[in-house]
């Protein structure tokens, strides 16, 4: 390994390192503000590598990970999340019993495992990656250990987190059997030197969409999401809607790009399948809910299949459209989300959890900004113009439109019509006049700023686009 | 930067009215009159500006161009041409009389409500002036925003239901719109061209009949659902109902006029073969718009619901006028335009001011108020017959020259459209009958119309007698305007 490569692996190996002196830290002493601000320089040191690493990319370390300019600014995208979640979790955890000083080492690790999936070329970092993101996220998820309800998540997760990488491991067995290769572009070159289809290679990449789509929350594999997201505390259940299901889009995307999977034409159809599925059942089972977590549960598989009609264009146009469209839906919905549940977290006191509708009567009069931030964030959700989630919103239509996916713009536009009416409900409910009330939750200005600053960023990528766009326009040409 | 100017005014002005509650309670309708004001005097700028309009033809008033997303060729561009000047005046024009009916009606969270207000103006100017097929779309989507927080905290009983109702009806139809642009901006983009969503360079786009159609659907149906149109109509008389009166003035004033411009502006001269090729239904969408929604207005007992019902009506004239495409039906559709919008506001300006002192809508309840509120109901029966089509009142003018013009393209339709001179005058005057005449129900003593009502009805009533008997003025001003959308159209 030559220095190039080492200082292009630097922000992983920052991760890996702070992980271990976190963990080193809390042996020595317990102190729960220390390993929050360990974990969090890290981070930051972990960015400003990323930067450094910008300058020589791209790069290929080993045959294991290839760190361009796509993984690089998806690693800064999984990072700033987890930064932005590691501040929600200091307000939320800092006034709740128990020892809570491990947190931001099992953050930590999640994002090292996040970071090494969107950098893979080889199915064994992919592996790894995905395994040492799980693993954390199973404990983060269960990590409020006197609870029924986290734990019962916790295990959910577990059980159907193991299942779906048995999925995926007999997936990498069947391709690797036929192709005698295991490196991405390897795959890419046997599939095209071959003029037909195989239906080994076939099968292993839909059992491995099938192991993806558990992580994605796409129906028909959503059945965990909604308890895991209510058992899961509010800034966990960010991190999981964001970071997991990010990093694992991003390598799903790589993955197709660099092996030329869109090839197999049969898989487009399954994804169509799977994309209208999502759009149309998350967003009309959101209609059914009261409990806002569980609905914004339901509303994030309608946001994949979204996502993943974008994907699917990907079979007719440009990868470079592709790429760049949901390179930018993904930030888009990592600031909407973890901004909505960022806004749960701070409502949230350690007697009650902020899930349920009543909880958020008349917020707009008792706490103003708070209510609008949300407001905020539920409109770019539903994809309202001076927000970010409108300028996605339409990438992914450029993007359906030009592959000529008519039946499935359709459905986005039903589907965009019925999540309207959810997030309406979640607004009107907070217009609503009450008498003052007597619940008065516990601020935190890390929660505040974090909140404030991506409140910006949302209103400041929906009215200037340009500067996002371009940056994101040099990464997606910076990919294969 | 005139055009900028105009939306930006308005906009700071919101965001000044909601934080000046915080220093008095009554300060939020204040800066409205003073923002409306400011508007109004920039308004009269562009008449004396003409020449900054180089590389245009002499038609555009005013021009602003700068870049927004320069990835997919998106720019920031205004244009005002004789239509546009028109159309805000009445959207200023309006804005006053929202105000003014809000004065006393809305005493709680003045603050957020005249933001809205001011919110929803400025979207609205945004819409009647972006050339920019997406900016278009970002202000036609932003006027629904501020309208649909004013009906659903601001409305009445049933609001919640009436605000969703609308949002979403608006909402789905202007996605439909915006695949529509955006298969447009692709088609442009691979007949050679590069990206672009700005209009003049959009027009003379190439396109298949088959696509050319679709795409107009895409661009009919949220115009129509905005305007709106039988079978798109339903939205309304519930978002009318439950709105607070300056909700219902700008929605009935200015904002159903946005679909009207649309269809004026973008339909015809984007997809000219598609939009001939489909004006027959369009003509009979209108035709049946007017005579339905006139008999379902008899049948309404809810004073709002009714006038809602008549705002369906006078709108399909619009419909039948603009797919005539020819001068007469297009400046009668002008005319409608300016002359419904200032007839329908005074009479939900009418029934808000008879709910604020009844506290119903339902004409069941009322009764003899002629004798207890003599000045509201003059000026009730004054805008009941404007609505009718009284010659030498304003609608009068619009609806014969869209009549007139109609009636060389399709003789039988208009000739079955014009029953509604029959159909009018019995849903005005069973108003009339019903709230006004009749035997005095028992009320408690009524304050006849104050000051400040006298004053905006008064001015109104003033605008539509002009309309009537002088509406040269406003024609030469939509004139070459006019005349300019039909020779694009022709290519």
């Amino acid at each position: 390994m030559n220095i190039n490569q080492l200082i292009a692996l630097a922000p992983v190996i920052t991760l890996a390192g702070t992980a271990i002196a976190v963990m080193l830290g809390i042996a020595v002493r317990r102190n729960f503000m220390l390993s929050f601000g360990i974990a969090a320089a890290g981070i930051i040191m972990s960015l400003v590598a990323l930067g450094v690493a910008w300058r020589k990319s791209p790069v290929q370390v080993t045959l294991l990970i290839r760190m361009d300019a796509y993984a690089l600014f998806s690693m800064a995208l999984l990072l700033s999340a987890g930064l932005a979640v590691l501040g929600f979790c200091y307000d939320y955890f800092k006034e709740r019993e128990g020892e809570n000083e491990e947190l931001p080492l099992l953050l930590l690790t999640a994002l090292l495992g996040g970071a090494v999936l969107v950098g893979s070329s080889h199915f064994a970092s992919f592996f790894i990656g995905l395994e040492i993101l799980s693993i954390s996220l199973f404990v983060l998820v269960g990590y409020p250990l006197n609870q029924t309800r986290p734990l019962e998540a916790a295990i959910k997760y577990l059980v159907l987190s193991g299942v779906s990488s048995a999925f995926l491991l007999m997936g990498m067995a069947l391709i690797y059997a036929q192709c005698g290769e295991l490196y991405f572009s390897g795959i890419g070159r046997y599939i095209a030197s071959r003029q037909d289809m195989n239906v080994m290679v076939l099968s292993g990449t839909l059992l491995i969409v099938a192991g993806l789509g558990f992580k994605l929350s796409l129906i028909p594999f959503h059945l965990w999401t909604p308890d895991v997201y209510e058992g899961a505390s509010a800034p966990i259940t960010a991190f999981i809607a964001t970071v997991s299901k990010g990093a694992v889009f991003a390598l799903l995307l790589r993955y197709f790009v660099s092996t030329d999977s869109y090839a197999y034409t049969p898989l487009l159809n399954v994804f169509s399948v799977i994309a209208g599925l999502s759009i149309l059942g998350g967003n009309l089972l959101a209609l059914l809910q009261n409990n806002v977590k569980r609905l914004l549960a339901y509303s994030s598989i309608a946001h994949m299949g979204y996502l993943l009609v974008a994907f699917i264009a990907g079979g007719r146009i440009s990868s470079v459209l592709v790429v760049e469209s949901v390179t930018f839906y993904l930030l888009v919905y990592f600031i909407t989300t973890i901004g909505a549940f960022g806004v749960v977290s701070v409502l949230s006191t350690p007697q009650t959890e902020a899930d349920e509708m009543s909880f958020y009567r008349g917020l707009f009069w008792r706490r103003p900004w708070l209510a609008a931030v949300f407001t905020l964030m539920l409109l770019s959700l539903a994809g309202i113009p001076l927000t970010a989630g409108f300028i996605g919103k339409f990438y992914i239509f450029i993007s359906a439109a030009d592959g000529r996916l008519w039946g499935l713009l359709l459905a986005i536009i039903v589907g965009s019509g019925l999540g309207l009416y959810y997030y309406l409900r979640i607004i009107v409910v907070m217009s609503m006049s009450v008498e003052a009330s007597t619940i008065k939750p516990a601020q935190g200005w890390i929660s505040t700023a974090t909140l404030a600053v991506l409140t910006v960023l949302l209103v400041g990528f929906g009215i200037y686009p340009g500067l996002l766009v371009n940056v994101i326009q040099s990464v997606s040409y910076g990919m294969e | 930067m005139i055009l900028p100017a105009l939306i930006c005014v308005l906009l700071l002005g919101g965001f000044a009215a909601f934080f000046s509650e915080r220093w008095s309670q009554d300060a939020p309708r204040w800066v409205g009159v003073i923002t409306l004001t400011a508007e109004a005097l920039i308004l009269t700028l562009p008449l004396s500006w003409a020449e900054y309009t180089d590389g245009l033809s002499p038609v555009w008033l005013a021009d602003f161009h700068g870049p927004w997303i320069p990835r997919f060729g998106i720019g920031f561009h205004l244009v005002m041409d004789g239509l546009s000047l028109l159309l805000i005046a009445l959207t200023v024009l309006l804005g006053f009389m929202a105000v003014s009916s809000s004065w006393t009606e809305i005493n709680s969270r003045q603050g957020f409500f005249f933001f809205n207000l001011l919110a929803c103006l400025a979207g609205t100017v945004g819409v009647f002036l972006a050339v920019d097929l997406f900016l278009f779309f970002v202000f036609w989507e932003l006027m629904i925003i501020p309208m649909y927080f004013l009906i659903s905290i601001w409305g009445h009983e049933n609001r919640t239901y009436a605000a969703i109702k609308f949002f979403i009806f608006t909402q789905v139809s202007s996605l439909l719109m915006l695949s529509a642009i955006i298969v447009l901006v692709l088609i442009h983009h691979d007949n050679g061209g590069s990206y672009s969503f700005d209009y003049f360079e959009l027009l003379n786009t190439a396109l298949e009949p088959d696509v050319a159609f679709w795409l107009m659907l895409g661009f009919f149906i949220a115009f129509t659902v905005k305007l709106p149109a039988v079978p798109f109509h339903t939205w309304l008389p519930d978002a009318h109902t439950q709105a607070p009166t300056g909700g219902s003035v700008i929605l009935a004033g200015v904002m159903l006029k946005t679909g009207a411009y649309g269809l004026l502006r973008f339909v015809m001269p984007l997809f000219p073969e598609a939009a001939h090729q489909f004006a027959p239904v369009a003509m009979m969408l209108g035709a049946v718009s007017v005579l339905y929604a006139a008999v379902m207005a008899f049948a309404q007992s809810d004073l709002k619901r009714l006038i809602a019902y008549t705002s369906i009506s006078h709108m399909g004239f619009i419909l039948l006028g603009v797919f005539s495409w020819n001068l007469l039906a297009l400046q009668g559709s002008v005319i409608t335009l300016l002359a419904h919008g200032i007839s329908a506001s005074a009479l939900f300006m009418l029934a808000g001011a008879l709910q604020e002192r009844l506290h119903t809508r339902e004409m069941g309840n009322m009764g003899g108020l002629w004798f207890a509120l003599p000045r509201l109901s003059a000026l009730a029966l004054f805008f009941s017959v404007a609505s009718l089509g009284l010659p030498g009142l304003g609608n009068f003018i619009g609806e014969f020259l869209v009549l007139q013009g109609a009636f060389g393209v399709d003789m039988l339709l208009t000739s079955v459209t014009t029953l509604v001179l029959i159909l009018a005058p019995v849903y005005a005057l069973i108003v009339m009958q019903k709230a006004f005449y009749g035997p005095l129900s028992q009320y408690s003593p009524l304050s006849d119309a104050s000051r400040r009502e006298w004053a905006s009805l008064g001015l109104l009533a003033l605008m539509t007698v002009w309309l009537g008997l002088s509406p040269q003025a406003v024609l030469n001003v939509s004139a070459p305007a006019i005349r300019n959308a039909i020779a694009m159209e022709r290519g």
